[in-house]
């Protein structure tokens, strides 16, 4: 411990705190830009600055311990001169148009010129415009970049792909992608994780929202709507809603609401998912299939751009399932065209989703169909779903808890859990224990696979089950970065699964790149807890339970991996191939 | 009424002379990576700024000529831009007035030559493929990529033992390097932008005489496999203590009677005294390396007995033959060269040079070598014969001066034309053709005759200290590329067509510097790891302080200061003596961190595996 004194105010503080840290235990929040724990301690946005008292030179709070007897202003008549000139500097490289960008109310760089009064900007404004495809799944505007790195530091950090990086010397240093390449030839995975970590509105997903707006407005079109299990943990912090009220049957009336034909629950496809995998995983198992490398679950998109990309050999080992995305895609314009008794290519398939790479996975040539198009035309993010009810002027609070519509409207507790890590595995567990033995096992039994916390143990979470004679060695991991880890580890043979499930974005699609962003939090574990209460409180939390989806087998698909099933609902990915 | 004022300079003369030093100081210490293009912009805004305004091509061509490079940097330039950028160049070099014109033009019309892709990138694509390299100058610039602001944070915490912990991570030879680095890492060192570099090699040298005797980290398992490294030298014995440390075991074989190589062989006792290089050596094989002595490359045992026996075989056999003079006479008695003269001096074979006169030839850190050890041995009189200036010698600023300091005598813009014999094919003396200073070619000033008549200097020993090769035919022989007096290599220090088989060091490099064979040796050592099938890393645990916050006030450098020069030539101690401690504490407080401040902690501050 150490002494020290913050504005006046002698605290005793950890000697390895930053004086941020400290100074934050003091309850004063000093401001920051650039800063992000563990991640970006670069010290490059220079608003954190202190003054320490006999010291000519103010220094950063962020990366810089403090030490016994140390005297600190934070907001001194220098601090906040300096500060203040910093941001206006800032601003000057800043495209400042904050109506038309959709960060505005949501903006670090915002907050802080509102907080420190600056009524107009003294320098004159030159602004960087870097070309970008505006039909990439996401955008940046350079003309908003304000060089904080962080976007660098995530995608090499955290997600191991290191798609950004810092380019030019001098004042002309900008921020790009990596190895003078065009977005469209990098390897990016489109996990999103650098959108939900710029501090502004440099990067954003594409805006598809209008596409879904003009097939509302088609009198021609059928809009079919569904939502992933990890968009309900999240929508209702831009709206104000608490959990509890934020639910699954509110986003189905808000999209009613706008004018959505009929709406689904991705947790229902998330269900059919796990019947085809489950099963797929017993037979390729006893098969044998899976003696030198582990089946790898293929529902999370970046993961697959991920694989694709950096480990092509291991691409024959994803399960060929789709991802309940393309599912139900597939569902809602063959087995649902015909029910409604419309033709294919009257019906708009929209998902709601708390990703970026489902953009880019709905457009991949192996999800067109001849007969009905892409599998999902539109692809929202929890974000545009936020706008579009602020758009459509709907009072979140006077939302009604609705179901879904008949007759894909089961979804276990199996189905939720997909939204968080270790949930796919969990999920697929229960079927395959009942595949094999014919029973059910309780539904708990295979919570060994659930996360311990936000990024615990390198985002890794093993487990092995005994299944009469049969030893099942699992993992579940995610973050990229720590994939790569683990499947480093794997091809060098320290260890050995099963079957593994991968998510690209830390703590899995709770922690999506398509959430709502809350700069410095990271609130994907939390956001889990809430898929496993709701797991614990339905009645059926076993995936080859849900009636629907077993209907549906009995009149459509006949059996989990049937012939027709592997023509709707499986796929085979392709090294290298990333459209 | 006066006719003549006395000129005294304004307030602002003086804050712009001192502010040319700063600037001066400042481009010393560029980083590499620089976008040139903008350098090039930046320096003609310097240019310009200078310009008198009399003449046309200098007061409007300059300003024109910048604005056509802001095109280019703004994306608005075509490839007419590069060719009107060229025609104003020329332009402006061959109708310019004075120089003011003429030389900035010039700068700009070099770079349009020499970095033509540059701009050919900005212009075609609108972008820069420079980024800045080397965010911590003085790790970059060292060749083993030593954590130094690491180790000078914990100097200037007293935490000297910690710090040779941490160098050794990189370099097994903390001690030696005090003594003799070369210290490629001051040449940048960004303290020079506040006033003057660091004394690195200083606080290393402070650190290794005040650490005691520090153990080498446990090594790794043993992994069962052998490797051979032919050679123990700086480079040998670093890659042996690398693979001891990664589980392998390590036989160095060296011809001769004892370790170090050139470091005890070649660099004279009072400027690496012995048993200070025994600390590093024996440090070294305190990890289990074992040594073979008396078998020579080739004659007693062949690189395929090695690679038969071992399960990789390292060549590290530096560069010990010397080049000749090509003069005849050349193998009268008393002609030799620095490489045995001085290597007979560590073998313990002090000749007596009392009344004799001594020539040496060549200025560089040998040649120096040779001349101080000369004068120790007695020497009535020790002379440098060297082609060009002193200016130009290769040999450190401080060799030289040590060199002056105890008596050499210079003769420089002598170039040697002959050799005299006496009876008994002894030398007698050398004749020399004086030589003037002439034109620069490639960045270094040439010599030509003056066409006077050639000099005679008498002389009893004449040493040759022109530069080194390796005896390469046993390696041809063995399949071995060789050429230009090297082994050639791959850059990862090993052969298209012999696996296991791998070389470092000057053998490898041609003549270079203690460091570098150490740098080579870290390179080889890991990739003879991969060869063996393992991936053993290097790690130091040793925590280094945070950061100091002191404002950066100018200090002046601490440099190390010798024994007298009258009392020194007397004996083969050491010359220079240490840092006090409070001295090494000041200059520690003046390294700006590099690591923590800056680009540095974004981006390639700190490597603490390899």
């Amino acid at each position: 411990m150490v002494n020290i004194t913050i504005d006046g105010k002698k605290v005793q503080v950890r000697a390895d705190m930053t004086i941020m840290e400290a100074a934050a235990q003091c309850g004063i929040p000093i401001p920051k830009l650039c800063y992000l724990k563990g991640i970006n301690e670069i010290a490059a946005c220079r608003v954190c600055v202190v003054e320490l008292e006999g010291k000519e030179k103010l220094i950063t709070s962020c990366n810089n311990v403090v030490q016994e007897g140390m005297v600190l202003y934070t907001n001194s008549p220098k601090v906040r001169r300096h500060r203040k000139k910093t941001v206006e500097l800032i601003l000057s490289q800043h495209d400042c148009l904050c109506a038309t960008c959709p960060r505005s109310g949501n903006c670090s760089l915002q907050k802080i010129a509102n907080d420190l009064n600056i009524l107009e900007v003294p320098f004159k404004q030159t602004l960087e415009h870097q070309a970008w495809n505006k039909n990439f799944p996401f955008i940046k505007r350079s003309e908003k970049c304000i060089k904080c790195m962080r976007c660098v530091q995530i995608c090499e950090k955290v997600q191991g792909l290191g798609i950004w990086d810092v380019e030019g010397t001098g004042s002309r240093t900008t921020v790009n992608v990596a190895g003078h390449k065009t977005i469209e030839e990098a390897d990016c995975s489109l996990c999103g994780q650098c959108i939900t970590h710029c501090p502004v509105g440099a990067l954003t997903e594409r805006d598809d929202t209008e596409k879904v707006w003009d097939a509302i407005e088609d009198n021609e079109k059928i809009v079919v709507a569904q939502v992933a299990p990890a968009v309900r943990t999240a929508w209702g912090e831009e709206l104000g809603l608490p959990p509890g009220q934020a639910t699954i049957g509110r986003i189905l009336d808000a999209l009613k609401r706008m004018g959505v034909d009929y709406v689904f629950d991705t947790v229902f496809s998330a269900d059919l998912t796990i019947m085809e995998e489950a099963n797929e995983f017993v037979e390729r198992f006893t098969k044998g299939e899976f003696k030198d490398r582990p089946m790898f679950t293929s529902c999370c998109p970046g993961w697959i751009r991920f694989i694709k990309s950096q480990y092509p050999h291991l691409v024959r080992y994803l399960s060929t399932a789709k991802s309940p995305q393309q599912m139900f895609g597939a569902v809602m314009k063959t087995y649902y065209a015909e029910k409604l008794g419309v033709s294919p290519d009257k019906i708009f398939t929209v998902s709601v989703m708390p990703c970026v790479a489902k953009k880019g996975e709905s457009e991949m040539e192996l999800y067109y169909e001849e007969y009905a198009g892409h599998d999902v035309d539109a692809v929202i993010t929890t974000r545009e779903l936020v706008k579009m009810i602020r758009s459509a002027h709907i009072k979140p609070e006077g939302l009604r808890d609705i179901e879904s519509d008949r007759p894909m409207q089961d979804g276990t507790g199996a189905g939720v859990i997909f939204g968080a890590t270790g949930g796919v595995m969990e999920a697929a567990l229960r079927t395959a224990y009942y595949v094999i033995k014919g029973k059910n096992a309780p539904a708990d039994a295979f919570r060994a696979v659930r996360s311990l916390g936000f990024n615990a143990n390198d985002g890794v979470q093993e487990a092995e089950f005994k299944i009469d004679d049969i030893m099942v060695r699992t993992a579940a991991v995610s973050g990229l970065g720590n994939t790569r880890k683990l499947l480093d580890k794997i091809e060098r043979g320290e260890v050995q699964y099963d079957f593994v499930e991968v998510m690209a974005c830390p703590g899995g699609c709770v922690g999506g790149g398509g959430q709502p962003i809350h700069d410095g939090e990271e609130r994907a574990f939390d956001r889990g807890r809430q898929l496993y209460y709701l797991d614990v409180n339905t009645n059926l939390r076993y995936s080859h339970e849900n009636r629907d989806v077993l209907a549906m087998y009995e009149t459509y698909f006949e059996k989990p991996n049937s012939h027709k099933a592997h023509m709707l609902l499986h796929t085979e990915h392709e090294k290298k191939k990333m459209k | 009424m006066s006719r003549l004022k006395i000129a005294s300079p304004t307030r602002a003369d003086i804050v712009m002379e001192g502010l040319y030093k700063d600037l001066e100081r400042r481009i010393e210490s560029s980083q590499p990576g620089l976008c040139p293009v903008d350098m090039a912009r930046a320096f003609l805004e310097l240019c310009y700024a200078q310009t008198c305004g009399k003449c046309v091509p200098c007061r409007i061509g300059l300003r024109q000529l910048e604005y056509l490079i802001q095109d280019v940097l703004d994306g608005k330039a075509t490839m007419e831009t590069l060719k009107l950028m060229e025609e104003t160049a020329l332009s402006i070099m061959d109708s310019a007035d004075c120089a003011i014109g003429y030389e900035a033009a010039n700068m700009v019309y070099k770079g349009l030559i020499g970095y033509r892709d540059d701009y050919v990138e900005h212009i075609k694509n609108g972008r820069c493929t420079c980024t800045t390299q080397q965010p911590v100058p003085c790790v970059s610039f060292c060749p083993a990529h030593v954590d130094i602001p690491g180790y000078i944070a914990l100097v200037r915490e007293g935490r000297y033992a910690d710090a040779i912990r941490l160098i050794r991570k990189d370099n097994p030879f903390p001690t030696t390097c005090g003594f003799i680095c070369d210290h490629p890492c001051e040449a940048r060192c960004r303290r020079d932008m506040v006033d003057d570099a660091v004394n690195i090699r200083g606080l290393k040298r402070m650190a290794a005489d005040f650490a005691g005797e520090v153990d080498p980290p446990e090594c790794a398992p043993s992994t069962g496999k052998r490797v051979a490294i032919v050679g123990g030298g700086p480079g040998g014995l670093s890659a042996a203590y690398y693979l001891q440390l990664m589980g392998h075991q390590v036989t160095v074989y060296e011809m001769l009677p004892e370790l170090g190589g050139m470091l005890r062989y070649g660099i004279p006792n009072y400027r690496l005294p012995k048993n200070r290089l025994e600390d590093d050596i024996n440090a070294i094989l305190k990890t289990g390396v074992q040594v073979k002595h008396g078998l020579k490359i080739g004659p007693d045992i062949t690189i395929h007995e090695l690679r038969e026996q071992y399960d990789a075989v390292l060549i590290s056999i530096g560069a010990s033959a010397d080049k000749k003079l090509g003069l005849e006479n050349e193998d009268a008695e008393g002609v030799l060269s620095a490489v045995e003269f001085l290597r007979g001096v560590g073998k313990g074979e002090i000749l007596d040079l009392t009344g004799k006169e001594v020539v040496v030839v060549g200025g560089g850190n040998v040649s120096m070598d040779a001349v101080r050890t000369a004068k120790r041995m007695g020497a009535k009189k020790v002379s440098i014969l060297y082609r060009r200036r002193r200016y130009d010698m290769t040999a450190l600023p401080a060799e030289v001066e040590g060199a002056i300091a105890e008596g050499i005598e210079l003769q420089t813009l002598k170039a040697p034309a002959s050799i005299d014999v006496g009876e008994n094919h002894q030398i007698k003396g050398i004749y020399a053709t004086p030589q003037m200073i002439s034109l620069i070619k490639n960045g270094r000033a040439s010599v030509k005759p003056t066409g006077e008549p050639d000099v005679y200097i008498p002389c009893d020993i004449l040493i040759r200290a022109i530069g080194q090769d390796i005896e390469t035919s046993h390696f041809e022989e063995a399949g071995i590329p060789v050429a230009h007096g090297k082994i050639l290599t791959q850059n990862t220090g090993d052969f298209e067509n012999m696996p296991g088989v791998f070389a470092g060091g000057d053998c490898a490099s041609g003549p270079a510097s203690a460091i570098s064979a150490i740098a080579a040796a870290k390179v080889v050592a890991a990739n003879i790891d991969e060869y063996l099938g393992y991936h053993h890393v290097i790690s130091c645990d040793v925590e280094i302080p945070e950061a100091n916050l002191e404002d950066r006030t100018p200090c002046g450098r601490v440099n190390m200061t010798e024994r007298e020069a009258c009392e020194r030539i007397c004996d083969f101690e050491g010359v220079e003596n240490c840092m006090t401690e409070n001295e090494a504490k000041q200059e520690a407080s003046r390294c700006l961190r590099c690591d923590h401040f800056g680009y540095g902690i974004f981006k390639g501050g700190r490597n603490k595996i390899w």
